[in-house]
């Protein structure tokens, strides 16, 4: 078995999303609150805290140069931790992965299920940001309103990279270090809190090829600052291409890991 | 209904299932037994089309489990070892949402759940959260989730796993209401006394191989006999017996004398051998199982 071989998918997969969403409406108020709180606390914290003391990054107000990058960073987080954490108890403690095997749908559309889940979560995180920010003024519309379908394909591509950890995670506690190792560095430096410009060639260049949130929050800057990056349709084509690699790939683990 | 074929199946080296064959009937209940890592589960799980097999031949249905996976698991009923209900959802909603992936309308799935809880007696329960219902509940729930499609075959896999007496009868009860209404059932257990009250046909496993396969109670009289008569073990019994032209294995410190007439081996072996506790007891099931599989400790 290959671990790019196409997966066979029906439309039974949406069964899989249908059931974490029940799930999710059944706690939406506990569900909801972090989404809303985490973007209000980051924006008091850089926007007044360290905005003061910036004039402008990259041509803009601080606050607007990072509002585009909180709302990545929760697109990412979002998916990511669905589909790691999440996905991992449903897998490994609640065996629900099993009982939905012994049904009509295979492994394979159920992993499918729980990815476009993941991208669901991040497109809910970006509904719940987009009306603080926006009563803030510091993101235009109406281009930001293309953040929401935007959210769903940078949201699959955070799940299925976080579906292929999750797979080979001996533990759930392992989980920790793609974690500490992979989400904190691309929090910090995909030019999110400052200007990759301000970087060393090295880094700028790492994060431009392998750090995804760069290409993500490249776009979503374009969109709610109205400017176009030279970047713009590169990190486009970037996130496609990976989104299409690990969404095959990590079906093709789990299915390694959980079909013996 | 099945039908295998020299089907193996390995994990790495390792040979879990070693080229069995059987076959299953429509309407019978077929049990497996065998000690921990005999190879059951694994054979169940191909079964179940979750497991692929490695060699032979497996058909479920007449359809082979390699190419026909979604049309048989359509017509199976599976009630696993471990219990992976749903904790998020109360016992209602996880039948309801269980019905889904079968495909079944809602307003349909509706009345069968209602139905089935009254089945398994958890009509009082329906809105309590899986996490709070006692072992044997959960067990007959997963018992209720298994018949949601009405299947053709039902597996069930050690199906009254540490339940108590009272939940255990009524398992079996369930399973023999099943059985009348005509439905095919496959069952793993490691209680001999379920399989003997409940197995029209079983077959008994070990490191992967099929030792003996038949009607319990052929099976006891065949290779056990009707009765056993327990006896002490000393040598002055043992010697005595050796004379006698008695069946007997000496398992620990008893010895056990097979024999379909146990009342003259009784006084025989009382009035000659001078023996000092005589107990007689039927022969079980469990006879049949250790004498194949011996006393060997298993993990």
């Amino acid at each position: 078995m290959s671990y790019l071989s196409l997966p066979e998918l029906t439309r039974s997969l949406w069964k899989v999303w249908f059931r974490n969403k029940d799930v999710f409406m059944k706690t939406f108020m506990v569900n909801f609150i972090p989404s809303f709180i985490q973007p209000l606390l980051y924006l008091f914290a850089f926007g007044f805290g360290v905005g003061n003391s910036i004039d402008l990054m990259d041509g803009v107000s601080y606050i607007r140069f990072i509002a585009p990058a909180l709302i990545a960073v929760g697109i990412m987080e979002a998916s990511f931790f669905e589909c790691t954490f999440a996905s991992y108890v449903r897998m490994y403690y609640q065996k629900t992965f099993e009982a939905i095997i012994a049904t009509p749908l295979s492994i394979e559309e159920v992993i499918a299920g729980e990815l476009l889940w993941g991208a669901t979560k991040s497109v809910v995180n970006t509904i719940i940001m987009l009306p603080i920010f926006a009563f803030f003024g510091i993101i235009d519309f109406p281009s930001s309103l293309l953040l929401i379908p935007f959210s769903f394909l940078a949201g699959l591509l955070f799940a299925a990279i976080g579906m292929c950890f999750t797979a080979i995670s001996p533990s759930i506690d392992t989980l920790n270090y793609p974690t500490f190792l992979f989400i904190t560095p691309m929090f910090l430096f995909s030019g999110t809190f400052f200007s990759l410009s301000l970087m060393p060639d090295a880094i700028r260049y790492f994060a431009l090829a392998a750090l995804p949130l760069t290409h993500v929050v490249i776009i979503i800057r374009s969109l709610t600052l109205t400017r176009l990056d030279p970047f713009l349709y590169i990190s486009f084509v970037w996130i496609i291409i990976a989104t299409l690699i690990f969404f095959v790939l990590s079906i093709n683990l789990m299915k390694k890991r959980l079909i013996v | 209904m099945i039908e295998a074929e020299a089907l193996e199946k390995r994990y790495g080296g390792f040979i879990a299932v070693d080229k069995i064959s059987f076959k299953v009937k429509e309407g019978e209940v077929f049990g497996f037994l065998g000690p921990n890592g005999a190879g059951k589960t694994t054979t169940m799980k191909m079964i179940q089309c979750v497991s692929p097999k490695d060699f032979g031949k497996l058909e479920v249905f007449g359809m082979d489990v390699s190419t026909d996976q979604r049309k048989i698991k359509g017509l199976l009923g599976v009630m696993p070892q471990e219990n992976n209900l749903d904790p998020d959802f109360s016992v209602y909603q996880n039948l309801l949402i269980y019905s889904r992936y079968f495909n079944i309308p809602q307003r349909k799935a509706e009345n069968i759940i209602e139905e089935l809880l009254d089945f398994v007696m958890l009509n009082e329960k329906k809105d309590t959260l899986t996490t709070l219902l006692s072992g044997g509940m959960k067990r007959r729930l997963l018992l209720a989730r298994a018949l949601l499609n009405n299947p053709r075959l039902l597996v069930l896999d050690e199906p009254t796993v540490g339940m108590d007496p009272q939940a255990r009868h009524l398992i079996w009860d369930k399973v023999k209401k099943l059985r009348s209404q005509g439905n095919t059932i496959v069952l793993s257990t490691h209680y001999l006394e379920e399989a003997q009250r409940l197995c029209d046909r079983l077959v008994i496993m070990d490191n992967g191989k099929i030792l003996v396969e038949g009607k319990p109670l052929e099976l006891i009289k065949e290779y056990i006999g009707t009765e056993i008569v327990e006896a002490e073990n000393n040598p002055a019994a043992l010697s005595c017996l050796e004379k006698t032209s008695s069946k007997f294995e000496v398992v620990g410190d008893t010895i056990h004398v097979y024999t379909d007439e146990p009342q003259r081996v009784m006084n025989a072996l009382l009035k000659e051998c001078d023996f000092g506790k005589v107990i007689v007891r039927r022969a079980t099931l469990e006879d049949v199982f250790l004498k194949f599989t011996g006393r060997k400790m298993r993990d």
